[in-house]
């Protein structure tokens, strides 16, 4: 192996130039390849942290996925029932027993959970009247488990609490309406009860559609105002590691019969568009590795196909395939580890540029910077891959040069 | 009688093609240690043919060849290569050696090859065949810093360098001067009668012919005689 390596590098150094061309293929393709994953990992961070902060991790509603066994198939679980028209009994919606639940929720630590009644209404001001998502919570729980405080530009949540006739609306339905700050407004239920509100908070979260639609108020005046009494449609849980969501929301569900979707199901087209995204980022990044192998293929080739006469001699010295194959295949490996070596630095340094970018897209308020994964991973995947193909690219050659047989070259004279 | 170090009994060798060539045909043949043996014949007679084959480069495609006790006809490649390590030695007429290494570095490969030798042993005994060899001042130049000579005698140290009982050399004074072909073939003989190893030598130098113990006649692929 010793042998074999210093054989290696000898033929390494001897022909420098050739050496330091193939070298900075897979420098300059490790460097790229570290940069645009680290790119590609961060903004799919960034895009997942967003995902995570600004919806709940569960939301538990009144329905259920599966339509209710009906008691007499549960009780002959195995006989031939046959129930027909069965129609879903008229009650009043909503989570039974929410409060018990939100209690167990909270013993079981780890997480922050809110109830919320969600409905309908209609928002009149000064004769125009607008249809509006209702979301009623318990005023102090809404920062629990919404980042709707980040949002708002005007008021506070706070304000909900001390004013019990407060509603919370986007800046978008604000801005339509002409509805400032302590501005009375009336809200319309389908059951025909109308309130009048306060208007004590404007939010913009710079999706159009949720600050047009959406209001916020207290848990009991939207009880009153559907005519739900005591009841919440909506449970609405944080995670302090939102990745446990998909298993917590289907042991909640398996506990409480609740229809439980996680973040992750939630989101399920988005995250599989994120894979895509990054099958297709990858490609392409490692098909600049691919073109350095073929840098690597290349010189190992012509040296192989120069060094017939010393493969011919090394074996008649006793060499054996193996030992030539070996010698070869070192000569790539040490070009894809230098290459490594010489590229995470490159790639850090593309990464560090990156990093200093601001970008203004059209729309958007703020200059944003490019989100920069440091993590370990895209790093050993640059080095990892990259020393794979120059190993695999040396590979070919070498087989083929492990095949010389010195009598064919011996025969040739000089050859 | 002494023991017989390599044995070829009937051997032929064909390169398959189109049209089959004979290489070597129906060659039988015994060497013995102490023996320096030249192999002779026109240009194309098979002379170095036979000699590959009885250095276990080539095999054959009837035949047997033995290395003191052992059939290596059947042996795999690596096996074959095992042997040449251990038990052969060759001498080429272009004097292969490995350009980028010095010619005490050339030397020192078949025994770290074989590494039966601790490192420091394998420097000293390196030099010490160079300087048997009278090249002590050469160790440390490369081959292109050599005459044609040096870089023979810097072979023949190499093929000793394992301590072959068996010497096979191609022409090694096929590409030098009348006083470097002296010195080789002095070297040669030396090393057969004293040092009671077998040195066969394929050659078309009839002075060189002339010096050896054993001359065989090789046309077209038959040995004469």
């Amino acid at each position: 192996m010793k042998l074999a390596l210093a054989i290696a590098l000898r033929h390494l150094l001897a022909r420098k130039r050739q050496s330091i061309v193939s070298l900075l293929g897979i420098v300059l393709g490790v460097g790229f390849f570290l940069a645009i994953a680290a790119l590609m990992q961060g903004s799919e961070q960034d895009f997942i942290r967003r995902l995570i902060d600004n919806t709940p991790h569960i939301t538990v509603s009144d329905s259920f996925r599966n339509s209710r066994r009906q008691p007499v198939e549960i009780l002959y679980d195995k006989g031939a029932v046959e129930l027909r028209n069965v129609k879903p009994q008229t009650e009043t919606r909503g989570i039974r027993g929410y409060k018990q639940t939100i209690e167990w929720l909270r013993a079981q630590g780890g997480l922050r959970a809110a109830a919320s009644l969600s409905g309908q209404g209609i928002l009149s001001f000064a004769g125009q009247d607008v249809g509006v998502s209702i979301t009623g919570m318990i005023p102090r729980e809404v920062r629990d488990v919404t980042t709707i405080q980040n949002y708002i530009i005007e008021g506070s949540v706070d304000d909900l609490a001390s004013n019990r006739s407060g509603i919370i609306i986007g800046a978008e339905l604000a801005r339509r309406m002409s509805l400032g700050l302590s501005d009375t407004v009336s809200l319309a239920s389908p059951t025909g009860q109308v309130r009048v509100f306060t208007i004590v908070g404007i939010f913009r979260t710079g999706r159009a559609e949720y600050d047009e639609t959406q209001a916020f108020l207290d848990l009991k005046r939207a009880q009153a105002l559907l005519d739900r009494p005591n009841r919440a449609n909506r449970i609405l849980i944080k995670l302090d590691d939102p990745h446990q969501a998909q298993a917590f929301a289907a042991a909640l569900e398996q506990r409480i019969g609740y229809k439980s979707v996680s973040w992750q199901e939630a989101s399920e087209d988005i995250l599989s568009t994120l894979t895509i995204r990054n099958i297709i980022m990858y490609t392409v990044v490692s098909a600049v590795l691919v073109v350095a192998a073929f840098g690597i293929y290349n010189i190992i080739s012509t040296t192989v196909m120069e060094k017939h006469r010393d493969i011919a001699i090394l074996k008649s010295m006793g060499f054996q395939a193996r030992d030539i194959q070996r010698i070869f295949v070192i000569q790539g490996s040490v070009l894809g580890l230098l290459g490594s070596l010489a590229g995470l630095p490159l790639g850090s340094a593309l990464m560090f540029a990156l990093m200093q970018v601001r970008l203004k897209p059209p729309g958007a308020t703020e200059p944003i910077a490019m989100p920069m994964s440091w993590d370990w991973k895209p790093f050993a995947i640059a080095a990892l891959f990259a020393l794979a193909s120059a190993v695999f690219a040396a590979f070919l050659p070498a087989r083929k040069g492990a095949r010389v047989e010195p009598v064919d070259i011996l025969r040739g004279g000089v050859a | 009688m002494s023991e017989i170090l390599l044995r070829a009994e009937n051997v032929t060798r064909i390169l398959p093609g189109e049209v089959e060539v004979t290489l070597v045909k129906g060659a039988s043949l015994e060497i013995r240690p102490g023996e320096f043996t030249v192999i002779t014949g026109p240009s194309g007679s098979g002379k170095s043919s036979l000699l590959y084959l009885l250095g276990l480069l080539d095999t054959p495609n009837e035949g047997r060849i033995y290395l003191e006790t052992t059939d290596t006809t059947a042996l795999s490649d690596d096996k074959r290569a095992a042997l040449r390590l251990e038990k052969l030695g060759f001498v080429f007429q272009f004097h292969f050696l490995l350009p980028e290494f010095s010619a005490l570095e050339n030397v020192m490969l078949p025994m770290q090859r074989l590494g039966k030798l601790p490192p420091p042993h394998i420097r000293k005994r390196a030099s010490e065949l160079l300087a048997s060899m009278g090249l002590g001042d050469h160790q440390n130049k490369l081959p292109r810093q050599l005459s044609g000579g040096q870089s023979q005698r810097v072979a023949i140290a190499r093929a000793l360098a394992n301590e072959p009982r068996l010497i096979l050399a191609d022409e090694p004074t096929g590409n030098l001067d009348t006083a470097s072909s002296a010195n080789v073939q002095e070297i040669l003989r030396t090393l057969a009668h004293e040092h009671g190893r077998a040195v066969v030598t394929v050659t078309h130098d009839t002075a060189f012919a002339d010096a050896a113990d054993r001359r065989i006649v090789i046309v077209d692929g038959r040995i004469q005689g």
